[in-house]
């Protein structure tokens, strides 16, 4: 029989004994193929507004881990009261008495009016604190995202309806007024009202409300994910050959999810650091002296700070709004370099 | 060059006619839901229902008939991806009809499925070698040299580039990816493969390669196929022995020469007829016969009493609604050729004294051209 098998897949260079044929060419001699991860890669790099605003990310992330070092180089940390260090600075009310907020070479970003805490300081620990409660509600809802979606999907019948009516029922509520109203029932759980409560049990508090609430957009999106992947032949291919349910769901499903969850991780994670923002902004986050962002917002709309310094505004604002559109165009870059097809 | 390859030598020398996988009375019924506010069972989707098939050792046993009658069903439940409403399927004696992963697990690796569409049936995130070396891995298999160097051999064994190891699927052609799917099935040395449809998604030139390779694998592997198709002629190219299906049952069974040539139900002609005719080289060969069914297959929710295919069969009469016809040898018919139908035709396929046009809308056509031929 004449096999006329081969006219596909590149003719004569099919080499029986395994040598390399020399008259290939170069191009041809490193057959790796690229990865949809290394296309996307590709396609994102060329991405200039995606690139930028994923170095402005990266930026505020390193002042965030790196808020210890800066400040001990800085020679100052955010918990130094300078009201009662150097009483000098401030005037009776308590304002600094240099314009701009006492912005001054040793004071870079200007002195807190009140109590005087130092504002780099305190603006490099905000960062580190808020986004580093982000990140970990992000992390949280992302697993339980996974977990619960793909289960869903990919278990279908009794596991999937009651998984669909949970999240219904989480999303049916409203999340700000749920967060706001359950964080003291929280934090009482662990702590008796009338100690003092520490600040890991605010940040654990912090974290669990807002996991609760925030995972079922995620698990919604990688149910519909599992549930159409499901029904591709390739997971059948895998049935056939034999392979148990949980290879089946780590090799064959999630390789094919991570689009989703990371589109969907560079959305959540600036809404996260909004709304925890907003709660500390409402006195039911993080509360003085520990550093954070939108604690740092409600302190400038005390009306001691409003009157005589808006300067104290602009750091936190300022900062605050740069990373989260910086965050939002990388999301937006992230799901283009995915998804070249989408137009916009 | 292909030829100089050297493959792999079946496992154990085939012999011949020693029933390789047995179906009786297979049957699968899929629920239909639906009622408000409480969702119940309403009906029953009758996809298969009570087939028998024998698939003998490195024997190509073709499946066909029209979209719907419950070729791919069969082809799910043979290789276990459904579970089976009754019926027996054994394989080499042993019974799988409802056997679970578990104790399905020695011999997973003995029946193998190529899919239809091959642009669903890769796992766009893996390597072509992991692909193919994924069943291997699964089963546990370490062949000599590695798994790589075997599956650097099953890709040379399909028609492709060893060097394609590292490759993913979007970077190939379909009928290139079909290829890596037969490899994925041939990983495991399978005694039997499951092809559903495998050349239907591929345009037509890729179909006839596709087909080849397949029965080069077949021929030199020793590997028994049962092959789904709806086209005919590649059943026909491709296959020893060939069932006919309709509505959910089979219909006719026989060899190739048999089903091609000596059909005895009305449907295998009329199935036959409907294959377009290119008779250009050939003037002098016998006309066939013209067949033109009407409407469409009854809904398998509510399929007619009797012989199924009675609603579109020009014979039918009283008592096809009443009895169901057995699946039995004619007399006349070879050895081996079964038939299920009261009022069997002739066993050819040559052109009848008057066509059999049923369809209400093309026989008027005809009419009105014969009408003005007259009038010329």
């Amino acid at each position: 029989m004449t096999s006329p098998i081969d006219i596909e897949g590149g003719g004569s260079s099919v080499v029986v004994d395994g040598e390399p044929e020399p008259k290939t060419k170069p191009e041809d001699e490193k057959l790796i193929g690229r990865s949809p991860g290394q296309l996307m890669w590709i396609r994102f790099k060329r991405d200039r507004t995606g690139v930028i605003s994923a170095y402005v990310v990266i930026f505020f992330f390193l002042i965030g881990l790196l808020a210890p070092l800066i400040a001990k180089l800085y020679g100052k940390t955010p918990y130094t009261v300078y009201a009662d260090e150097r009483p000098e600075l401030f005037d009776s009310a308590g304002v600094p008495v240099q314009p701009n907020g006492g912005i001054s070479g040793e004071f870079w970003f200007g002195l807190e009016p009140g109590n005087g805490y130092d504002v780099f300081t305190k603006l490099l620990y905000g960062i580190r604190n808020s986004l580093g409660i982000s990140l970990a509600v992000t992390l949280a809802t992302v697993l339980t995202g996974i977990v619960l979606g793909v289960a869903a999907g990919y278990l279908g019948g009794k596991t999937d309806y009651v998984i669909s009516r949970v999240i219904d029922f989480l999303l049916a509520i409203p999340s700000q007024l749920f967060f706001i109203a359950s964080m003291p029932v929280v934090v009482s759980l662990f702590v008796s009202p009338r100690d003092e409560t520490p600040v890991y049990v605010r940040v654990v508090a912090l974290i669990s409300v807002m996991w609760v609430l925030g995972w079922m957009s995620l698990a919604r999106i990688l149910r519909g994910t599992a549930l159409a992947l499901r029904e591709r032949e390739f997971i059948e291919a895998a049935k056939v050959s034999g392979a148990p349910p949980g290879r089946i769901i780590r090799k064959e499903i999630l390789p094919n999810v991570v689009t989703p969850i990371l589109v969907q991780a560079t959305y959540m994670l600036p809404n996260f650091v909004t709304a925890e923002a907003g709660l500390s902004f409402l006195g039911v986050g993080l509360v003085e002296p520990t550093p954070d962002w939108g604690q740092m917002f409600s302190k400038a709309a005390t009306e001691l700070v409003m009157q005589n310094d808006i300067t104290y505004m602009f750091f936190p604002g300022i900062s605050m709004i740069v990373f989260i559109v910086a965050f939002n165009l990388l999301g937006d870059s992230v799901r283009d370099a995915f998804d070249p097809k989408t137009a916009r | 060059m292909t030829e100089d390859l050297v493959l792999p030598a079946p496992r154990q020398a085939a012999t011949a006619g020693e029933p390789l996988l047995k179906v009786e009375g297979l049957t699968k019924h899929f629920p239909v839901k639906g009622g408000f506010p409480i969702r119940r069972t309403v009906g029953h989707v009758q996809a298969v229902d009570g087939i028998d098939l024998t698939v003998h050792v490195g024997e190509s046993f073709g499946l066909v008939g029209e979209s719907g009658c419950g070729k791919s069903t069969t082809g799910r439940l043979i290789t276990r991806l459904l579970e089976p409403t009754s019926g027996s399927i054994s394989y080499r004696g042993q019974d799988i009809t409802h056997a679970s992963r578990k104790q399905i697990a020695p011999i997973r690796s003995e029946i193998q499925m190529i899919f239809q569409d091959p642009y669903s049936s890769l796992n766009p995130r893996q390597t072509v070698g992991k692909i193919i070396s994924g069943p291997m891995e699964i089963n546990g298999i370490n062949p000599e040299g590695g798994r790589e160097k075997r599956v650097r051999e099953l890709l040379e064994i399909v028609g492709l580039n060893p060097e394609h190891y590292n490759r993913f699927p979007h970077e190939f052609s379909g009928g290139q990816r079909q290829r890596i799917g037969v490899a994925r099935a041939l990983a495991l040395e399978p005694k039997l493969i499951v092809a559903d449809e495998p050349v239907s998604a591929l345009d037509v030139s890729i179909q006839a390669q596709v087909v080849n390779l397949l029965q080069k694998v077949q021929d030199e592997l020793g590997i028994a196929f049962l092959f789904i198709a709806h086209d005919l002629a590649v059943v026909r190219h491709f296959s020893q022995r060939v069932a006919v299906m309709y509505l959910g049952k089979v219909i006719e069974v026989g060899d190739r020469e048999s089903i091609y040539t000596r059909p005895r139900h009305p449907y295998t002609h009329a199935l036959l007829s409907a294959v377009p005719e290119v008779n250009l080289a050939d003037e002098n060969a016998a006309p066939r016969e013209r067949i033109r069914l009407a409407g469409d297959v009854p809904s398998p929710i509510n399929p007619p009493s009797g012989c199924r295919f009675r609603t579109r069969c020009w014979k039918a009469q009283d008592k096809c609604a009443t009895e169901e016809p057995p699946l039995i040898r004619l007399s006349g018919n070879h050895e081996g050729h079964l038939t299920a139908c009261h009022f069997p035709e002739d066993p050819t396929i040559e052109a009848r004294a008057e066509d059999i046009v049923l369809d209400p809308a093309l026989a008027a056509l005809e009419e009105s051209l014969e009408e003005a031929g007259d009038g010329d």
